[in-house]
């Protein structure tokens, strides 16, 4: 594997792969020093042009866990627009020593541009509306795990639930998700629904509600009802948030699921740390194990991950 | 200077002639001229015979459409390196849209094109006006003190007229004045920060969407005003499949209405936005192959009037830009005959047809470029040879930009001559740098 840039371009050999290698990581930081060699002598670059305290701290957490060295650019989106290009940024960077450049960018398809600049390995850590693999890998370890599955999620009923048309989350989850043999369904006023969407739609979470083995909620953003996407944030809580009242009526086995950062009293109105189904911090845990997968896949070929913990 | 061995192809027919052009005209036509015993006066003439065997001769191309970004851009594009473009493209007139900065909205700006124009001397270049102050949508330019220095064409381009009432008061104003409003069909209400065609492709790509509602709903509206006013209404780059059947329509209805469309609305889909290059990025958009298909029909069937390039350079610093960021547009001079060749299965007159005289009816030009090859008439021609094949490579064009979206595509139809005014300014699919001041200005040929 060269790049992860999407989800497609892994296809499901590549997500079962990486999900089988995340075992591996999460034994790693399970023990007293949760650090291996394994990446020794490697650079890791994590270039974000958009801020992201918690994608940026995972990646790098991986990264040293997997002891690579590790470089950090955090530029606004408008301080390259005044000054240096995108590509001369990539090149310049580039020419330090990466093997790897974690990228973050608000605009859609940035990952594929920086890939034409560059010969290191590329990771998607969130593009525009497009993409962010490497949350969907850790969101199908989380359900895997946490359901007590191995290989795929053959026939596991999904909802997503908010903003898709702007998520990258949500159109990864459905790669993801569909890619493992789940069959997921989308929840959303249309809209707040891509002109096609990639999976089937309601816009009615009651419907939905008693007959899921996945909630997932997305992130309701503030700026979408100056855009006159729903009415209000009121409303929308009303019409699709996870209200007491809907928690009653998910099967006692579901998950409930959130990319983070929450927000209280729009889409999820009741404390997460009283559903039992709530697996969200476990998913923050799983994302440094699966992004030590994803850069060990990348850069770790001909080495292993030692199986005990080096002094 | 003799033409020799070709096949002429005009409105007129075909046939097997040689042509003989003194003075900026064509003097003769025929097949018994010897070469060695011409007794032509025209010491500008370094080439006293074209080979064109194989070749077509037909009148030279006009292009609705062309961006030259001078003034304004010049790192894009200038008059002249666009100039080279288009007659290795074998177009012998090109209209140069207004979007310039400062806009052609005018006269002294419109002279300065036209003058850079003849300054190059490789072809005419015809200034395009703007339909409103700035292209801001909002106050009319001097359609009567544009139309005197010479300006047919009036587009906002790059822009549609979003204002109802104004459109109105154009199509109303116009009246009377020699010339055609060119509509850049576009609700932009409805393609905020659109980057691609709305449909599969960019709900995947997670890019916002260009819905081929928002030409649509434009063509039909300036269509009905244009039944309404009983202006002449010329609309550019149509894309989908609704604006075809709109305007076909709207010509069984005996609307003045023409119609263009560009080789890439024929050729490419949204497809190719897949790896984000944003050489891809175009408005409008391209849309899908239902769409091309409809292009294609309405191009056979006449409801679309002319293939018209909408020629777009852009920087490859400004395509290199994410790219929700990056500016729309695509080089396409060069490349329009290779493409409508390969793309389009229509005999070869219908195809110079819309690249020659149809475009120059509406350009106004008609008097001097798309006329037949005939005696008498001015020498504007063209000598290509159909069958032959090509790829694009970005380095081997003459704009100064590289963007074009033919990158390893095979093309057929390669232009050998251009012949400008009886002056060879392509020989052998290579533009003749002598050509430089040795054109008559257009302007002393209107008086």
């Amino acid at each position: 594997m060269k790049h992860l840039r999407s989800i497609e371009e892994i296809g499901t050999d590549g997500v079962l792969r990486l999900l089988d290698l995340t075992d591996t990581m999460v034994e790693v930081n399970r023990r007293p020093n949760p650090r291996v060699p394994a990446l020794r002598g490697k650079t890791v670059c994590n270039l974000f042009f958009e801020d992201s305290t918690r994608t940026r701290l995972s990646f790098e957490t991986a990264a040293k866990r997997l002891s690579a060295d590790v470089m950090t650019f955090t530029v606004g989106t408008s301080s390259v627009n005044k000054g240096e290009s995108l590509r001369d940024t990539i090149e310049t960077v580039a020419a330090m020593g990466v093997d790897a450049f974690v990228v973050r960018h608000g605009s859609s398809g940035v990952p594929w541009q920086v890939s034409r600049w560059t010969t290191a390995s590329i990771v998607n850590g969130g593009d525009g509306w497009h993409g962010h693999p490497t949350q969907a890998l850790l969101d199908a370890y989380t359900v895997r795990t946490a359901l007590g599955r191995t290989g795929g999620l053959d026939g596991l009923r999904v909802a997503i639930v908010g903003d898709i048309r702007h998520s990258r989350v949500a159109r990864s989850n459905v790669e993801v998700f569909t890619a493992l043999g789940a069959d997921v369904t989308l929840v959303a006023p249309a809209t707040l629904l891509p002109p096609a969407p990639p999976a089937p739609t309601t816009a009615d979470l009651d419907e939905v509600i008693e007959k899921v083995d996945v909630l997932y909620l997305l992130r309701m953003q503030q700026e979408r009802m100056q855009e006159a996407l729903v009415p209000s944030l009121r409303e929308y809580s009303a019409r699709f948030g996870l209200t007491a009242q809907r928690a009653h009526r998910l099967p006692e086995h579901a998950l409930v699921m959130h990319p983070g950062p929450m927000n209280r009293g729009v889409e999820i109105l009741v404390d997460p740390a009283e559903l039992p189904g709530a697996v969200i911090t476990q998913q923050v845990t799983n994302g440094v194990a699966v992004r030590m997968a994803v850069l060990f896949e990348l850069l770790g070929a001909g080495r292993d991950v030692p199986t005990e913990s080096t002094p | 200077m003799l033409i020799r061995g070709g096949r002429v192809l005009d409105q007129a027919g075909e046939r097997r002639l040689d042509v003989l052009l003194d003075g900026g005209r064509i003097a003769a036509v025929g097949t018994d001229f010897d070469a060695d015993d011409l007794d032509v006066e025209d010491p500008d003439a370094d080439v006293k015979v074209l080979d064109a065997g194989g070749c077509v001769v037909s009148p030279g191309f006009v292009d609705l459409h062309a961006h030259l970004r001078e003034p304004g851009r010049e790192d894009a594009e200038t008059i002249e390196t666009g100039c080279r473009a288009a007659v290795l493209g074998g177009y012998t007139a090109v209209v140069a849209m207004p979007n310039t900065e400062p806009a052609q909205d005018e006269r002294g700006v419109v002279e300065f094109v036209r003058r850079q124009g003849e300054r190059a001397g490789l072809c005419e270049v015809l200034p395009a006006g703007c339909i409103t102050i700035g292209r801001a949508g909002e106050t009319l330019a001097p359609f009567f003190e544009l139309v005197a220095a010479g300006v047919r064409i009036f587009t906002d381009d790059g822009n549609g007229v979003q204002d109802p009432l104004l459109m109105r008061r154009a199509m109303e104003y116009s009246l009377g004045l020699d010339m055609v409003l060119a509509q850049h069909c576009e609700v932009a209400r409805l393609t905020h920060g659109a980057v691609m065609h709305e449909g599969r492709c960019c709900s995947e790509l997670g890019l916002p969407g260009w819905p081929a509602l928002a030409e649509e709903l434009m063509v039909h509206r300036d269509l009905e005003l244009a039944r309404l006013t009983g202006a002449s209404l010329h609309l550019l780059h149509l894309s989908t499949v609704g604006s075809v059947d709109l305007v076909r329509r709207a010509k069984s209805d005996g609307v003045a209405v023409t119609a263009e469309a560009a080789p890439h609305h024929f050729c490419l889909t949204d497809e190719q936005l897949r790896g984000y290059d944003a050489v891809f990025k175009v408005n409008p958009p391209l849309r899908t192959g239902d769409d091309v298909a409809a292009i294609k029909t309405g191009l056979a069937d006449g409801t679309i009037d002319a293939i018209a390039t909408d020629h777009a350079p852009h920087t490859s610093a400004d395509k290199e830009r994410p790219i929700d960021e990056a500016p729309p547009g695509m080089l396409g001079l060069e490349t329009a005959l290779g493409v409508a060749l390969a793309e389009l299965e229509l005999p070869l007159v219908d195809i110079i047809g819309l690249l020659s005289w149809k475009p120059a009816a509406i350009a106004g030009v008609a008097d001097r470029h798309g006329t037949n090859v005939e005696p008498g008439n001015p020498a504007n021609l063209v000598v290509f040879d159909p069958a032959a094949t090509w790829s694009v490579r970005p380095g081997m064009l003459a704009s100064r930009s590289r963007n074009t979206p033919y990158v390893g595509r095979q093309l057929r139809g390669k232009v050998r001559h251009t012949i400008f005014q009886g002056v060879p300014v392509v020989v052998d699919s290579t533009v003749l740098s002598g050509a430089n001041g040795r054109i008559r200005s257009f302007a002393e040929d209107r008086t």
